[in-house]
Protein backbone atom coordinates (compact mmCIF):
# COMPACT_ATOMS: atom_id res chain seq x y z
CA UNK A 1 0.00 0.00 0.00
CA UNK A 2 1.30 3.42 -0.86
CA UNK A 3 0.16 6.64 0.74
CA UNK A 4 0.29 10.20 -0.56
CA UNK A 5 -0.97 12.85 1.83
CA UNK A 6 -4.53 11.88 2.72
CA UNK A 7 -5.08 9.26 0.03
CA UNK A 8 -4.16 5.63 0.39
CA UNK A 9 -3.94 3.54 -2.76
CA UNK A 10 -4.10 -0.24 -2.55
CA UNK A 11 -3.46 -2.17 -5.74
CA UNK A 12 -4.47 -5.79 -6.15
CA UNK A 13 -2.39 -6.60 -9.14
CA UNK A 14 -3.67 -8.92 -11.81
CA UNK A 15 -2.58 -9.21 -15.45
CA UNK A 16 -6.17 -9.05 -16.69
CA UNK A 17 -8.01 -6.85 -14.21
CA UNK A 18 -5.98 -4.93 -11.63
CA UNK A 19 -8.09 -3.47 -8.84
CA UNK A 20 -7.19 -0.10 -7.36
CA UNK A 21 -8.87 0.70 -4.05
CA UNK A 22 -8.75 4.31 -2.97
CA UNK A 23 -9.34 5.56 0.56
CA UNK A 24 -9.38 9.23 1.52
CA UNK A 25 -9.29 12.37 -0.59
CA UNK A 26 -8.60 12.66 -4.31
CA UNK A 27 -7.72 16.30 -4.83
CA UNK A 28 -5.07 18.74 -6.00
CA UNK A 29 -2.59 17.31 -3.49
CA UNK A 30 -3.09 13.63 -4.15
CA UNK A 31 -4.22 13.30 -7.76
CA UNK A 32 -0.77 13.74 -9.43
CA UNK A 33 0.63 10.65 -7.66
CA UNK A 34 -2.55 8.70 -8.35
CA UNK A 35 -2.35 9.65 -12.01
CA UNK A 36 1.17 8.22 -12.23
CA UNK A 37 0.10 4.93 -10.61
CA UNK A 38 -2.95 4.52 -12.82
CA UNK A 39 -1.04 5.35 -16.00
CA UNK A 40 1.52 2.70 -15.09
CA UNK A 41 -1.24 0.12 -14.76
CA UNK A 42 -2.88 1.18 -18.03
CA UNK A 43 0.51 0.84 -19.75
CA UNK A 44 0.42 -2.91 -19.03
CA UNK A 45 -2.73 -3.13 -21.18
CA UNK A 46 -4.94 -5.25 -18.93
CA UNK A 47 -8.43 -6.13 -20.14
CA UNK A 48 -9.96 -4.07 -17.33
CA UNK A 49 -8.92 -1.46 -14.83
CA UNK A 50 -11.14 -1.40 -11.76
CA UNK A 51 -11.05 1.67 -9.54
CA UNK A 52 -12.92 1.25 -6.27
CA UNK A 53 -14.20 4.61 -5.04
CA UNK A 54 -16.23 3.20 -2.11
CA UNK A 55 -13.99 4.88 0.45
CA UNK A 56 -13.28 8.16 -1.32
CA UNK A 57 -14.59 10.81 1.03
CA UNK A 58 -13.76 13.82 -1.07
CA UNK A 59 -12.93 14.57 -4.69
CA UNK A 60 -12.31 17.86 -6.47
CA UNK A 61 -11.97 18.88 -10.12
CA UNK A 62 -8.33 17.71 -10.12
CA UNK A 63 -9.49 14.24 -9.12
CA UNK A 64 -12.24 14.21 -11.73
CA UNK A 65 -9.77 15.48 -14.33
CA UNK A 66 -7.38 12.66 -13.48
CA UNK A 67 -10.11 10.05 -13.93
CA UNK A 68 -11.12 11.63 -17.26
CA UNK A 69 -7.53 11.51 -18.46
CA UNK A 70 -7.07 7.88 -17.39
CA UNK A 71 -10.37 6.92 -19.04
CA UNK A 72 -9.16 8.43 -22.30
CA UNK A 73 -5.93 6.44 -22.08
CA UNK A 74 -7.84 3.23 -21.38
CA UNK A 75 -10.18 3.89 -24.30
CA UNK A 76 -7.21 4.32 -26.65
CA UNK A 77 -5.68 1.06 -25.43
CA UNK A 78 -8.97 -0.87 -25.46
CA UNK A 79 -8.84 -1.28 -21.69
CA UNK A 80 -12.21 -1.24 -19.94
CA UNK A 81 -12.05 1.16 -16.99
CA UNK A 82 -14.79 0.66 -14.41
CA UNK A 83 -15.40 2.84 -11.36
CA UNK A 84 -16.97 1.13 -8.37
CA UNK A 85 -19.49 2.50 -5.90
CA UNK A 86 -18.75 6.23 -5.78
CA UNK A 87 -20.32 7.81 -2.69
CA UNK A 88 -22.99 10.51 -2.84
CA UNK A 89 -20.55 13.43 -2.79
CA UNK A 90 -18.49 11.99 -5.62
CA UNK A 91 -21.60 11.07 -7.62
CA UNK A 92 -22.82 14.61 -7.14
CA UNK A 93 -19.54 15.93 -8.56
CA UNK A 94 -19.89 13.62 -11.59
CA UNK A 95 -23.40 15.01 -12.10
CA UNK A 96 -22.34 18.65 -11.76
CA UNK A 97 -19.63 18.08 -14.36
CA UNK A 98 -22.00 15.95 -16.47
CA UNK A 99 -19.63 12.99 -16.44
CA UNK A 100 -21.93 10.40 -14.88
CA UNK A 101 -22.59 8.92 -18.33
CA UNK A 102 -18.98 9.24 -19.48
CA UNK A 103 -17.70 6.84 -16.83
CA UNK A 104 -18.63 3.18 -16.60
CA UNK A 105 -19.86 2.78 -13.02
CA UNK A 106 -20.57 -0.46 -11.16
CA UNK A 107 -22.10 -0.97 -7.73
CA UNK A 108 -19.72 -3.73 -6.67
CA UNK A 109 -16.37 -5.22 -7.63
CA UNK A 110 -18.18 -8.36 -8.82
CA UNK A 111 -20.34 -6.28 -11.12
CA UNK A 112 -17.28 -4.40 -12.35
CA UNK A 113 -15.76 -7.70 -13.46
CA UNK A 114 -18.77 -8.43 -15.67
CA UNK A 115 -19.54 -5.01 -17.19
CA UNK B 1 -25.46 37.79 13.76
CA UNK B 2 -22.50 35.42 13.71
CA UNK B 3 -19.31 37.46 13.30
CA UNK B 4 -17.26 37.21 10.14
CA UNK B 5 -14.08 35.16 10.10
CA UNK B 6 -11.01 36.41 8.24
CA UNK B 7 -7.67 34.74 7.86
CA UNK B 8 -4.78 34.29 5.47
CA UNK B 9 -3.34 31.12 3.98
CA UNK B 10 -0.40 30.38 1.70
CA UNK B 11 -0.94 29.36 -1.91
CA UNK B 12 -0.25 25.71 -1.14
CA UNK B 13 -2.56 22.75 -1.81
CA UNK B 14 -1.82 21.56 1.74
CA UNK B 15 -3.70 24.61 3.04
CA UNK B 16 -6.99 23.54 1.49
CA UNK B 17 -8.29 20.84 3.88
CA UNK B 18 -8.11 23.24 6.84
CA UNK B 19 -10.06 25.86 4.87
CA UNK B 20 -12.75 23.30 4.11
CA UNK B 21 -12.97 22.34 7.78
CA UNK B 22 -13.35 25.97 8.81
CA UNK B 23 -16.05 26.58 6.22
CA UNK B 24 -17.96 23.46 7.18
CA UNK B 25 -17.84 24.43 10.86
CA UNK B 26 -19.17 27.90 10.02
CA UNK B 27 -21.99 26.54 7.84
CA UNK B 28 -23.00 23.95 10.45
CA UNK B 29 -23.20 26.68 13.07
CA UNK B 30 -25.53 28.48 10.67
CA UNK B 31 -27.65 25.26 10.64
CA UNK B 32 -26.90 24.43 7.05
CA UNK B 33 -27.73 20.89 5.90
CA UNK B 34 -24.73 18.66 5.30
CA UNK B 35 -25.08 18.47 1.49
CA UNK B 36 -25.13 22.28 1.14
CA UNK B 37 -22.22 22.56 3.56
CA UNK B 38 -20.18 20.15 1.47
CA UNK B 39 -21.08 21.97 -1.76
CA UNK B 40 -20.00 25.31 -0.29
CA UNK B 41 -16.67 23.83 0.80
CA UNK B 42 -16.15 22.30 -2.65
CA UNK B 43 -16.84 25.61 -4.45
CA UNK B 44 -14.39 27.47 -2.22
CA UNK B 45 -11.82 24.69 -2.65
CA UNK B 46 -12.16 25.05 -6.44
CA UNK B 47 -11.81 28.83 -6.25
CA UNK B 48 -8.65 28.49 -4.15
CA UNK B 49 -7.30 25.86 -6.52
CA UNK B 50 -7.75 28.32 -9.39
CA UNK B 51 -5.89 31.02 -7.44
CA UNK B 52 -3.00 28.63 -6.73
CA UNK B 53 -2.82 27.38 -10.32
CA UNK B 54 -3.65 30.43 -12.39
CA UNK B 55 -3.24 33.42 -10.08
CA UNK B 56 0.10 32.33 -8.67
CA UNK B 57 1.20 29.81 -11.33
CA UNK B 58 1.61 27.05 -8.71
CA UNK B 59 4.14 29.11 -6.75
CA UNK B 60 3.64 28.27 -3.08
CA UNK B 61 3.71 30.52 -0.04
CA UNK B 62 1.91 33.45 -1.65
CA UNK B 63 -0.84 35.17 0.34
CA UNK B 64 -4.53 34.44 -0.06
CA UNK B 65 -7.01 36.16 2.23
CA UNK B 66 -10.33 34.52 2.98
CA UNK B 67 -13.36 36.06 4.62
CA UNK B 68 -16.54 34.18 5.58
CA UNK B 69 -19.62 35.97 6.80
CA UNK B 70 -23.36 35.66 6.94
CA UNK B 71 -25.14 37.77 4.37
CA UNK B 72 -28.58 38.68 3.13
CA UNK B 73 -28.99 38.39 -0.62
CA UNK B 74 -30.77 40.94 -2.80
CA UNK B 75 -33.80 38.62 -2.58
CA UNK B 76 -33.74 39.01 1.20
CA UNK B 77 -32.62 35.44 1.87
CA UNK B 78 -29.99 34.72 4.50
CA UNK B 79 -26.89 32.96 3.27
CA UNK B 80 -23.12 32.83 3.52
CA UNK B 81 -20.71 35.09 1.67
CA UNK B 82 -17.13 34.07 0.99
CA UNK B 83 -14.54 36.52 -0.29
CA UNK B 84 -11.20 35.35 -1.64
CA UNK B 85 -8.53 37.98 -2.24
CA UNK B 86 -5.22 37.16 -3.89
CA UNK B 87 -2.26 39.24 -5.01
CA UNK B 88 -1.41 37.27 -8.11
CA UNK B 89 -2.01 37.81 -11.79
CA UNK B 90 -4.86 40.13 -12.73
CA UNK B 91 -7.14 38.97 -15.49
CA UNK B 92 -10.21 40.29 -17.22
CA UNK B 93 -13.23 39.00 -15.23
CA UNK B 94 -15.11 38.56 -18.51
CA UNK B 95 -12.57 35.90 -19.51
CA UNK B 96 -13.38 33.75 -16.47
CA UNK B 97 -16.09 31.29 -17.41
CA UNK B 98 -16.72 27.58 -17.35
CA UNK B 99 -15.90 25.63 -20.46
CA UNK B 100 -18.25 23.74 -22.73
CA UNK B 101 -18.92 20.44 -20.97
CA UNK B 102 -19.87 18.70 -24.20
CA UNK B 103 -16.15 18.45 -24.85
CA UNK B 104 -14.99 15.84 -22.36
CA UNK B 105 -11.41 16.52 -21.31
CA UNK B 106 -9.45 16.95 -18.09
CA UNK B 107 -9.17 20.42 -16.61
CA UNK B 108 -11.19 23.61 -16.78
CA UNK B 109 -13.99 22.32 -14.56
CA UNK B 110 -13.39 24.51 -11.51
CA UNK B 111 -15.27 27.62 -12.67
CA UNK B 112 -18.16 25.47 -13.86
CA UNK B 113 -18.38 23.80 -10.43
CA UNK B 114 -18.31 27.19 -8.68
CA UNK B 115 -21.09 28.66 -10.82
CA UNK B 116 -23.21 25.52 -10.50
CA UNK B 117 -22.97 25.47 -6.71
CA UNK B 118 -22.97 29.13 -5.73
CA UNK B 119 -25.91 31.49 -6.18
CA UNK B 120 -23.55 34.24 -7.26
CA UNK B 121 -19.83 34.59 -7.99
CA UNK B 122 -18.30 37.94 -8.88
CA UNK B 123 -14.68 38.34 -9.96
CA UNK B 124 -13.01 41.75 -9.95
CA UNK B 125 -9.48 43.09 -10.16
CA UNK B 126 -8.41 44.19 -6.68
CA UNK B 127 -6.79 47.49 -5.87
CA UNK B 128 -3.04 47.06 -5.55
CA UNK B 129 -3.02 43.95 -7.76
CA UNK B 130 -4.52 40.50 -7.72
CA UNK B 131 -8.16 39.50 -7.87
CA UNK B 132 -11.12 39.45 -5.53
CA UNK B 133 -13.83 36.82 -5.81
CA UNK B 134 -17.05 37.35 -3.87
CA UNK B 135 -19.44 34.41 -3.72
CA UNK B 136 -22.79 33.96 -2.03
CA UNK B 137 -24.89 30.89 -1.40
CA UNK B 138 -28.16 30.32 0.40
CA UNK B 139 -29.14 26.85 1.57
CA UNK B 140 -32.40 25.40 0.28
CA UNK B 141 -33.48 24.95 3.91
CA UNK B 142 -31.96 25.01 7.38
CA UNK B 143 -31.53 22.11 9.76
CA UNK B 144 -34.19 22.03 12.47
CA UNK B 145 -32.33 22.87 15.73
CA UNK B 146 -34.31 20.22 17.60
CA UNK B 147 -32.95 17.53 15.26
CA UNK B 148 -29.40 18.90 14.97
CA UNK B 149 -26.77 16.82 16.71
CA UNK B 150 -24.57 19.80 17.60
Amino acid sequence: MSQANDLSVRIEDSPEAPQVSLRGEVDLRTSPALRTQLLELVGRKPKRLIVDLSHVEYMDSSGVGTLVEIKRHTDRKSVRMVLVNPQARVRSLFEITRLEKFFLIASTIDEALTL
Amino acid sequence: MKPAIEWEIGSDPESLPAVREKLCAFARQCRWPEACTHDLALAVHEALTNVIRHGYGNVGGQPIRIRISKCVTTEGVEGIEVTIRDFGRQIDPASIRGRDLDEVRPGGLGVHIITQIMDSARYEPAEGGGMRLTMQKCPAKLVDPSSAST
